[in-house]
């Protein structure tokens, strides 16, 4: 940067380092991809070179689809997450619109028991959860799930949205009360639709951390029918020192690209709506 | 009745049975956050009591088991796998969170720049942090492997190794591997968070601090960083936490192994519970990780406090 060369130092500060940076966050995902579209014979053959494809197949695709549970597991994936996130949505954008603007009391105690759930690790309580699925009968089923991933959706969300009713002024509300709607009608007509993008990001969050949780997913199902793809893809597709490396990576490539379409999409949206959650929260 | 607005409280009074109750500021408050207080009461708070009931007991899959007091505790702090497993633990949370630091403030830097394609390569660089761990996790496990190890390959081809390291087989090098692919995970968090606090700095302070002179280091140390500091240490606080408690990248990688070398706090926990049966022994080992948690939690419950004008 001394060399006052503008052109030099650009290359040398910004785009030299940010084509590091890419190599290394999306190699991998390019190595997936290059392993999914490589027949067996090349893939497991040491003299070609592994950098590319020189006969691209969709065996491994193929496989997925033939011989092992996939579409099972993302009709299974599909549904949770789907539900878990409306759950998460009906019961947490209220919460958190009573915790931005209602005064009732315990409301900051309430406040901070959420939020401390929020950050309380799926990690430490799965052991227990087994049983508590079990007393209510939803053992080894794709419903104990449904059930539970609200347990951190919830919270995430109503914290997310609390930090987001507070953004929006309380004028038009109050507003609409003095022209005789109720406190419930003022949120329901007025303040949820102003929060609309603050919504849809608490809706794609839920939304990618149910698709991709794993273990409660690994711990509280086990037929092979009723898990989702994270699940499926790695119990199956590896047994005990065996690898499918096609369709493992074949897996691993069609489990991410929901998610990644649904990003690529509201990128801009997410980065909002950490900034109303994280930093205003 | 005249054509005029009716005062609020006139029609509160005429909607007594069901408005009254709508439109009751404290009863409303109640109504919104019960089922959420519920929820959270009977599937966070009572799996904690449960789990905190096995903790002091010996229950297996097979028995239901008797009280033994602290006796679990006790003997893990004895045990040299779950010493071990402590150890590693914190290696790998001080690891990964020091490579997501540098790694995610470096990329928000430059993803602050403007370039052509910038949507694209945010979209991009986000991309380990979406999509399933575990799944991007094999691909790692693939370019790890000690056959066809994509890394290696290219260690050997161009004449840099004669032979590539042995990544998951070496425990030193496994506890490195863990630690780079937790690393390759939450960077694009930490960018895109601090990416989002930057870009909420106005530019008039640039300004500013460049018509009093300072250079672009001093601008870094004594505009960007102070402010971005708040988003940076929230970052922070959920990386640590995250990390500290996670299961599926060394599930993914090594389950634990060579040797117990990269055994984390989680996937002990799931070892000796449920795979091997020791629900006891299982639910006190995820039981201590609760200290760490709560100083983690405590602080960021502070320094929310602070911030935020209620």
């Amino acid at each position: 940067m001394i060399s006052g060369n503008p052109r030099m130092e650009r290359w040398l500060f910004v785009y030299l380092p940010l084509a590091f940076a890419l190599f290394f966050l999306v190699g991998p995902f390019y190595w997936m991809l290059i392993t999914a579209l490589k027949p067996d014979g090349e893939l497991y053959d040491g003299a070609s070179n592994p950098l590319y494809v020189a006969t691209p197949s969709l065996e491994h695709f193929r496989y997925l689809f033939e011989h092992t549970a996939f579409v099972t597991w993302t009709k299974n994936t599909m549904m949770v997450a789907t539900l878990s996130t409306i759950i998460a949505l009906v019961m947490g954008v209220p919460a958190g619109y009573a915790l931005a603007r209602l005064r009732f009391v315990g409301s900051e105690f309430i406040g901070t028991a959420i939020f401390v759930t929020y950050l309380v690790p799926t990690s430490l309580l799965f052991i227990p959860m087994v049983e508590v699925m079990a007393q209510l009968h939803l053992d080894d089923s794709i419903w104990a799930l449904v059930v539970v991933y609200p347990t951190f959706l919830v919270p995430f969300v109503t914290w997310l949205m609390s930090g987001y009713f507070r953004t929006i002024p309380t004028e038009l509300e109050d507003c609409a009360r003095i022209d005789g709607m109720t406190r419930l009608g003022a949120m329901w007509k007025i303040a949820i639709p102003l929060a609309r993008p603050g919504i849809l990001s608490a809706g794609i969050f839920a939304f990618t951390l149910s698709w991709n949780e794993f273990i409660y997913a690994l711990t509280l199902v086990t037929a092979s029918s009723e898990r989702t793809i994270p699940v499926g893809v790695i119990v199956q597709l590896t047994r005990a020192d065996f690898y499918f490396w096609g369709p493992l990576m074949a897996g691993a490539l069609l489990g991410s690209v929901p998610v990644a379409i649904v990003y690529s999409f509201f990128v801009d949206q997410y980065a909002s709506g950490l900034t109303a959650g994280a930093v205003k929260g | 009745m005249s054509g005029t607005t009716i005062p609020a409280v006139a029609l509160r009074r005429r909607r007594r049975d069901l408005g009254y109750w709508l439109d009751h500021e404290r009863a409303l408050g109640y109504m919104l956050v019960a089922p959420v207080v519920l929820l959270l009461l009977g599937l966070v708070a009572y799996p904690f009591m449960v789990a905190i009931g096995y903790a002091l007991s010996n229950r297996t899959l097979a028995d239901a088991g008797e009280f033994v007091g602290l006796d679990n505790f006790i003997d893990l702090f004895d045990d040299d796998i779950y010493l071990q497993t402590l150890r590693n633990t914190f290696v790998f949370t001080a690891g990964s969170v020091s490579l997501r630091l540098v790694f995610g403030v470096g990329l928000a830097l430059l993803l602050n720049e403007s370039f052509r394609f910038s949507r694209l390569i945010r979209a991009a660089v986000l991309l380990p942090w979406i999509v399933p761990t575990v799944l991007g996790t094999m691909a790692w496990l693939w370019m790890f492997n000690p056959n066809f190890s994509v890394i290696n390959w290219v260690l050997v081809h161009s004449g840099l190794m004669t032979e590539g390291p042995n990544w998951l087989t070496d425990p030193d090098l496994a506890l490195f591997c863990v630690i780079l692919v937790n690393a390759w995970r939450g960077t694009p968090f930490m960018a895109i968070t601090v990416l989002a606090g930057l870009q909420s700095i106005p530019q008039d302070l640039y300004d500013a601090s460049a018509i009093d002179g300072a250079g672009k280091f001093q601008r870094f140390f004594y505009v960007t960083l102070p402010l971005v500091m708040p988003v940076l240490l929230t970052a922070l606080v959920l990386s640590i936490i995250w990390t500290f408690s996670d299961f599926g990248i060394v599930y993914g990688l090594t389950k634990g192994g060579p040797m117990n070398a990269t055994h984390v706090l989680a996937t002990l926990s799931y070892q000796a519970g449920l795979a091997a049966g020791n629900i006891g022994e299982g639910a006190a080992i995820s039981l201590t990780m609760l200290p760490m948690l709560l100083v983690l939690i405590i602080w960021q419950l502070r320094r929310i406090r602070r911030s935020t004008v209620l």
